[in-house]
């Protein structure tokens, strides 16, 4: 008596990301930023945050390897008000946390809207971890992988679903190219071969046009959210 | 009964945020108490006998239909410790939501609606097991079998132990979790004619005290 109940429930529950809200509105943007350790995430969301915090309201989980050390960076920096940043504790698999089992970021992400309203963009930062680490379709809309030129510029060429699949390729840090010894023009050959028509930007934060270009593509993704 | 429902109920990979959790291994493993797998059996053991025994009642009384809200009071009655309180909620709560999109019931809807910041994880478990078709036992099983489960995982992340080994002691403790679920839905049989007193309330002072230490950790893996 209990198993199917198809027709009873057609509608589905709150278990994943639908788009629209429980009163019809239209959710939250959700997009995650993922990427190895290092490669500068958490500075990508903060320098997002100062760019985007005027015009859109937005908020961050943090999903971190040893609790709250993003989500305190960012309170720190002051980017955005403490209400507005969540930290997800992920028992040492942050890659479990945004794929495999997303229960606690969803929950994160509903407890943010229930605090402080409805938002129009969330960003979900996975903790570090490997190449193979990408979000569940069920926790975002769009995903960026957040690598750095000092990792390695053979990153692009090794591919993995990170570098492939991700809804945007930030290289961070090419201010460090020459020091390091990387290519950048062998590293934007091989990501295009990895990821053809997807787009890759090439990011120093320490530049004056900083987070700019992430900025801009993000602002694109929340405009066609809003129009769909 | 499905006994195929029941092992997609038992997966460790149930998406219901048990991963993120030690069972107080971690504590446990920085206090100096599991070192190996010897004492981590011993730890398993102690709370099998304890919070597992607890948690197998709650979770057949709910199984058999006991009115949930009555069971997750019983819950917070047997839980002295706050910060154990909110973990075992903030995961009923994630069970509940995986529940919902596994198994949708009435019965789970209208927790959700009656608890919307979480029930106590073995009540959900009990009436997540009632809306997969599952009975009493089966429900008892998974909550012992996630009582010392947890910890053995954990252990292997946190000490490195060797997994062939946190394997074997769960395998050694097969007999013990057989009795545990028997003495657990006996209780819970009773429920309808004592009310919920009559489910066990074994309680391990050291796994509470070692959890409130635990929640005040600036740096933990786990997150109880």
């Amino acid at each position: 008596m209990h198993l199917d109940h198809a027709t009873t429930f057609p509608e589905r529950h709150t278990h994943s990301a639908e788009p629209v809200r429980a009163d019809g509105t239209r959710r939250a943007l959700r997009i995650g930023l993922g990427g190895p350790v290092g490669s500068g995430k958490t500075a990508t969301v903060a320098a997002l945050c100062r760019a985007l915090r005027d015009t859109v309201s937005l908020a961050v989980v943090t999903n971190d390897i040893y609790t709250r050390e993003d989500a305190d960076f960012l309170l720190r920096e002051a980017v955005l008000p403490p209400e507005r940043i969540a930290a997800v504790e992920t028992g040492a698999c942050p890659h479990t946390a945004i794929r495999d089992d997303i229960s606690a970021n969803l929950e994160a992400v509903e407890d943010l809207e229930d605090a402080i309203g409805p938002l129009q963009l969330v960003l979900v930062e996975s903790g570090g971890d490997n190449l193979t680490a990408t979000f569940s379709k069920g926790l975002v809309d769009a995903q960026i992988f957040v690598i750095d030129v000092a990792g390695g510029d053979d990153i692009p060429r090794k591919g993995g679903p990170g570098v492939t699949t991700a809804d945007l390729l930030v290289v961070n840090k090419t201010d460090l190219a020459p020091h390091v010894g990387s290519d950048l023009d062998r590293m934007a050959r091989d990501a295009k071969e990895q990821r053809h028509e997807l787009p890759v930007v090439f990011q120093s934060l320490r530049s004056d046009a900083g987070v700019a270009e992430v900025a801009d593509w993000v602002r694109g993704r929340l405009a066609a959210w809003t129009a769909a | 009964m499905s006994r195929a429902a029941l092992l997609v109920l038992a997966d460790g990979r149930f998406p219901a945020g048990g991963h993120a959790h030690s069972g107080g291994a971690e504590e446990a493993v920085k206090a100096g108490r599991i070192t190996d797998a010897e004492s981590l059996e011993r730890f398993c053991r102690g709370r099998l006998h304890t919070t597992g025994l607890v948690a197998a009642g709650l979770a057949a009384a709910a199984a058999l239909g006991t009115d949930p809200l009555a069971l997750d009071e019983a819950a917070d009655a047997r839980t002295p410790s706050a910060a154990l309180r909110a973990a075992g909620r903030k995961l009923g709560r994630q069970l509940l939501r995986a529940a919902r999109a596994t198994w949708p019931s009435p019965e789970l809807a209208a927790l959700a609606a009656a608890r919307p910041r979480g029930a106590h994880q073995p009540v959900v478990l009990g009436l997540t097991a009632r809306a997969a078709g599952l009975g009493p036992e089966d429900a008892a099983y998974c909550a012992v079998y996630e009582s010392v489960s947890g910890p053995a995982t954990a252990t292997v992340r946190l000490l490195g132990l060797d997994p062939f080994q946190a394997t074997a002691v769960l395998a050694r403790l097969a007999p013990a979790m057989d009795e545990t679920v028997r003495s657990a839905v006996a209780a819970a049989r009773r429920v309808p004619d004592e009310g919920v007193d009559a489910l066990p309330r074994a309680a391990a002072p050291l796994l509470e005290i070692g959890a409130e230490a635990h929640a005040a950790w600036p740096v933990r893996l786990f997150a109880s």
